[in-house]
């Protein structure tokens, strides 16, 4: 028997490496999958999404131009803290997706071994997706995989956490910064993950993390002349195909999958472009 | 047209009550105080009430709280733009670079012909002749920071020789500094015959007279030196060169904005405020422009009585402006950088 009061934690957004209240004030209930209350979680507004492009924007050429070691580094490092903190993130994903004690440590053992993976992608991808080409006269000609910039990812709504890191470190590798919205109903564990990503040396802006209502969230980011690319899978056919409308508006990058998608080249090729560089034999 | 009805507190010397409304008073009037001493300047100075810091600042803080909804936003963008003095003040200013910043002050935004022209362009007095070429013939003025800007310490030979070349090479507006080592050190008088003197080798053109009030220190301060600009002859009283740490505040532009309402309604004549350095974002601008609403009243939102010193804050103007077109957040690089 304790009578310590209970120190009641606060969800809030992850903006430029800080963890602001929503520029809004609101914030709204998150429920377990059994229906009981799990959170208070901060409602994203309009005004969030706007001032975490601006953080996205102002990180990501420094992010870019690290060595694509150093960002193995830092992203490892994320995986060090969730493992760290396992058994916390295993109880959140249960409550969430309504799973048992074993299947969640088995969801949280296969987010973790995920973000050791796209760790080891970071030195990897120019070799794997870039190339010298033989051209037809006295020039080496390389293509050289780039990151597009800022990156918008509406994330998958069932899986809270595997399907999470997916897709936010999937562009964050090759060097985009990321404005996430998180699983509307299945928040905290994303939310955790970026409390996470503050402690492992990720420069603050590279992630951003918004909860809120992703109806609300989700157009503003598509329609926003300064993201380069949008992750769209979080959001079902009708309402996807509305916003790949508005993100052409902008000529955005769109990628889109299935619910679910394993880690998949296809992710980390989607929000990359490639250079084209031509220099002179011998010189 | 009325000053707009705001509780407040009167600086007026010599004077204790002031009534809630009046009409703003542009006649000139009979007892304007025409200081002939160095004493009787003290005199009036000293008679100005103190600043309630406390007050202000809770003031100005409320103030900035107060939404601007969508119909009015765009048409305080538009007049923010119209008040803005386009500035580069770097070492390595060049005669290109002044050249696209004037192309720029006469059409913020080429593809928007609504879009209107800054107020005036903002330079080093060796670039004033470049700049008069480029805006030859347009309503954008040329505005030389002079007087050995930003310290002010040269002599007075050399700062009147940098004010009257800077006239001749075409400057209708000339942003002076004020000697703040011999005002924190009470020598007054100085102060006031160095407003004099260079407001007489201005000539024709207006005079800026820059109090750095990051170095004023006190609310008191920037009250004192706000009426002794306006006594010695100054067009327009401007907040800061922008050259130090700490640059206009609102409750620093309050506390002006103040001094130049009770200069008005006392002697008669109408002074002009700028405020400058850190100002760089649509929302900034639009505190500002509520608080001299608020303040001094709707006359004074007008290019001609108030002014932003400033150069990024033109780009995010136009791009608010182009968001309340579009109804989407805009790229930065929309706009050409300055």
């Amino acid at each position: 028997m304790s009578d310590r009061l209970d120190v009641r934690k606060t969800y809030k957004l992850l903006i430029n490496g800080a963890f602001p209240r929503s520029e809004s004030g609101r914030t709204y209930e998150v429920l377990s999958e059994h229906g009981d209350f799990l959170a208070n979680v901060a409602q994203g507004s309009k005004k969030d999404v706007r001032d975490a492009v601006v953080a996205a924007r102002g990180a990501q050429t420094k992010w870019s131009s690290a060595s694509a070691y150093n960002r193995g580094q830092v992203i490892y490092r994320l995986a060090e803290m969730a493992e760290s903190r396992r058994a916390e993130l295993g109880e959140h994903v249960g409550l969430a997706e309504g799973l048992g004690a074993k299947q969640s440590a088995k969801s949280v053992a296969r987010a973790i071994d995920r973000i050791v993976w796209y760790a080891g992608w970071t030195d990897k991808i120019a070799q794997v997706f870039g190339g010298a080409n033989p051209v037809a006269g006295p020039f080496f000609n390389f293509s050289v995989p780039k990151a597009c910039g800022v990156v918008g990812v509406v994330a998958p709504q069932e899986s809270s956490l595997e399907a999470f890191v997916d897709a936010v470190l999937a562009p964050i590798c090759s060097g985009n910064s990321v404005v996430a919205v998180a699983s509307e109903r299945r928040p905290t564990p994303s939310v955790l993950l970026g409390e996470m990503s503050a402690t492992a040396d990720f420069p603050p802006g590279v992630l951003n993390i918004l909860t809120g209502a992703t109806g609300e969230l989700a157009p503003i980011l598509a329609s926003h002349e300064d993201v380069d690319g949008i992750d769209l899978s979080g959001l079902d056919e009708v309402v996807a195909n509305e916003l790949h409308a508005l993100a052409a508006g902008s000529i955005k990058r769109v990628y889109r999958s299935g619910h679910d998608a394993p880690a998949s080249t296809r992710r980390l090729r989607a929000f990359i472009e490639t250079a084209t560089v031509w220099h002179t034999i011998g010189q | 047209m009325f000053i707009a009805s705001v509780g407040r507190v009167s600086t007026v010397p010599l004077r204790l009550v002031v009534p809630d409304e009046i009409d703003v008073v542009i006649a000139r009037s009979t007892d304007a105080p025409i200081v002939e001493s160095e004493a009787q300047l003290r005199t009036v100075l000293s008679s100005l009430s103190g600043v309630d810091a406390v007050g202000v600042e809770a003031r100005a803080a409320k103030l900035a709280t107060r939404s601007i909804k969508k119909s009015t936003k765009m048409s305080a963008i538009d007049m923010a733009i119209s008040m803005v003095d386009l500035t580069t003040l770097e070492g390595a200013d060049t005669p290109g670079r002044v050249q696209s910043l004037c192309t720029k002050a006469l059409r913020p935004d080429p593809r928007d012909l609504t879009v209107p022209s800054v107020a005036a362009v903002c330079v080093y007095p060796d670039l004033v002749a470049q700049a008069r070429r480029t805006l030859a013939g347009s309503a954008v003025a040329v505005a030389a920071v002079a007087t050995a800007f930003p310290s002010g310490r040269a002599s007075m030979a050399v700062k009147l020789l940098d004010v009257r070349e800077a006239v001749a090479a075409g400057a209708d507006e000339i942003d002076m500094v004020i000697d703040r080592g011999a005002f924190l050190s009470g020598r007054l008088g100085q102060v006031y015959e160095e407003i004099v003197a260079v407001k007489e080798a201005c000539g024709d053109a207006h005079l800026k007279v820059i109090l750095e009030t990051g170095e004023l220190v006190t609310y008191d301060n920037v009250r004192r030196a706000s009426w002794l600009a306006m006594l010695a002859g100054a067009d327009f009283i401007k907040t800061s060169t922008g050259k130090v740490g700490v640059n206009a505040t609102q409750p620093v532009a309050l506390v002006m904005l103040e001094a130049v309402r009770d200069f008005a309604e006392t002697n008669g004549r109408v002074v002009g405020v700028k405020v400058a350095g850190g100002i760089r974002t649509t929302k900034d601008a639009m505190k500002y422009l509520v608080i001299v609403n608020e303040t001094a009243g709707s006359a004074w939102l007008t290019p001609q009585r108030f002014r932003f010193g400033a150069s990024s804050l033109l780009n995010d103007l136009l791009m608010q402006r182009l968001k309340q077109q579009r109804g989407a957040y805009v790229r930065p690089d929309e706009f050409s950088g300055d």
